[in-house]
């Protein structure tokens, strides 16, 4: 399949229609989607309307917009009107449907994108598995077998597996990365604040961003741009004005300071993982390495914080309903609600204390490597793995090296690392906050060199 | 004062009465095996010692 920016040049310049494209896309979903359970919903009617709008606007001499065309689909805890928003859970599919879409919704649609449906994840994302006991579980179209990684594990593997070129979902810990790692795409996280959140159910708001998923570093840096910009209903939106990364893409990044998380970020992962970012290290000529200090103590913090937050978020439904919650999620919920409150602020004081240090780390280097996840896909359904001898829970384990970064809104790209006759891996791009331009520059690098690129399988 | 050990299944089915949440026996034990997994997370952070001037900011301004 082509990228994104590929299919709306295409649309643009008349080679395709856009109603040919969603009805691709539609096909494809329709024949392949039943083995891979990545939709929720597909939205057939409305993207064949939209579809034909855009080809009115182009026959009428108009440019729809730099994603005319594109068929998208969105996690299932983005509002879409006319839908209910799910958020992964049997008890928001009570609810009514959604009067109007999330801001992130609207601007895409807005750039040309079609909208053809919501995307499975864990519920209330809570997980990293995307193995969801009342929608299913998502599969990773690398090998069925396997986890699609999660939360947001119907966005990751429907791009993977070819259903649409281009996806959106959240990340609180990790939600993002960890699925684009498994899958094999580019999963992208700008700093938190960066892209509005209206319309989007939250789960644990400290932590809460959106992000997109993409076959390539053009994809993901359009889009950014296309979701930019102040928001009066998303309280934490950033007031900065928007930083167009696209005519920067291809600027020389000769002058970026570059290392490789050392310590923490090197151990509790299989070799494989470490090799991938030995593998993009030696790209870039990068041997120094740099030290995230406390790390083990941030993802610690970010744990309680999530626990709290998320169960207060549904402290109400947890009381009334506790049977009707997922039950990989159901008892973490209901312990998260019973933390004292000196814990939950501690771990929140704890994380100013840790972004004053990391502000002095980036004054020393731009952009940090790290390996996304420790390992690579799992099996659904399994629950324990050894690891240097011990024997650890998988769940959550994948989140090991995502969650420290998640835990102070710091932008992170995924890129994937693709291995013959083996499963796809991710190493993570880290800058200091508002500085995604710097990790997208050093992606487009990599990707001109060969050394990252999206799978389509 | 004689320092009492701690129970968290009694804490748990405490807090679970003051917070109105139904423990079902069917998840009870689960719920106390989370709570005693965050309990020993918490830890790692509780134990650090933070000056008292830091104080919690929502956003990571660079």
């Amino acid at each position: 399949m082509n990228d994104a920016v590929s299919i709306a040049t295409a649309v643009r310049e008349g080679k395709v229609t856009a109603l040919e494209v969603t009805k691709t896309a539609l096909a494809q979903i329709a024949a392949r989607d039943r083995q891979l359970n990545c939709f929720t919903d597909v939205t057939i009617e409305t993207a064949l309307l939209d579809a034909a709008r855009i080809d009115r606007e182009i026959a009428q001499g108009n440019n729809p917009g730099s994603l005319a065309g594109v068929p998208f689909a969105v996690k299932n805890l983005f509002d879409i009107a006319g839908l209910t928003t799910l958020a992964g859970s049997k008890i928001n599919a009570e609810n009514p449907a959604a009067s109007q879409d999330a801001t992130a919704v609207v601007k895409l649609k807005q750039a040309g994108a079609v909208l053809v449906g919501a995307l499975n994840m864990d519920e209330y994302a809570y997980g990293f598995v995307t193995k969801n006991s009342h929608y299913g579980a998502t599969h990773n179209p690398h090998d069925l077998q396997r986890v699609a990684g999660g939360s947001s594990g119907g966005s990751a593997a429907a791009v993977a597996a070819g259903l649409v070129p281009l996806t959106l979902g959240s990340d609180t810990n990790g939600s993002i990365r960890v699925p684009a790692a498994l899958c094999g795409v580019f999963g992208f996280k700008p700093t938190y604040g960066r892209l509005s959140r209206a319309g989007v159910a939250l789960f644990s708001s400290s932590f809460d961003h959106i992000g997109s998923f993409a076959l390539s570093v053009q994809d993901i840096a359009t889009v950014f741009d296309v979701l930019q910009g102040e928001d009066d209903r998303d309280p934490i939106c950033t007031k900065r004005p928007a930083e167009l990364i696209l005519p920067q893409l291809n600027q020389d990044i000769s002058a970026i300071r570059i290392a490789i998380a050392g310590d923490y970020f090197t151990k509790g992962a299989e070799p494989e993982a470490l090799a991938a970012v030995q593998k993009v290290a030696d790209a870039l000529d990068i041997i120094e390495y740099v030290i995230i200090p406390e790390a083990h103590r941030a993802r610690a913090a970010a744990f309680v914080i999530t626990a709290s937050e998320g169960a207060n978020l549904h402290l109400d439904k947890l009381q009334s309903r506790p049977q009707d919650f997922d039950i990989a999620t159901r008892d973490r919920f209901l312990a998260g609600a019973l933390i004292p409150s000196s814990w939950y602020l501690q771990a929140q004081r704890f994380r100013r204390w840790y972004s004053d240090r990391i502000r002095e780390v980036f004054q020393n280097v731009d952009v940090i490597l790290a390996p996304t996840t420790p390992i690579s896909a799992p099996l659904i359904g399994q629950q324990t793995m050894i690891l240097d001898g011990e024997e650890i829970l998988v769940r959550p384990h994948l989140g090991l090296f995502t969650q420290p970064l998640s835990f102070i809104g710091l932008p992170v790209l995924s890129v994937p690392i693709q291995r013959q006759n083996a499963l796809p891996l991710g190493v993570q791009l880290i800058a200091a906050p508002y500085n995604e331009a710097l990790i997208l520059r050093i992606a487009a690098v990599l990707e001109v060199k060969g050394i990252v690129s999206a799978a389509v399988v | 004062m004689r320092r009492e050990e701690f129970d968290v299944g009694v804490y748990v089915d405490q807090m679970a009465l003051l917070l109105d949440l139904q423990l079902r026996d069917e998840y009870r034990d689960g719920v106390v095996a989370n709570f005693e997994r965050i309990k020993a997370i918490a830890q790692l952070v509780n134990s650090f010692p933070l000056p008292e001037e830091v104080e919690a900011a929502p956003v990571f301004e660079p």
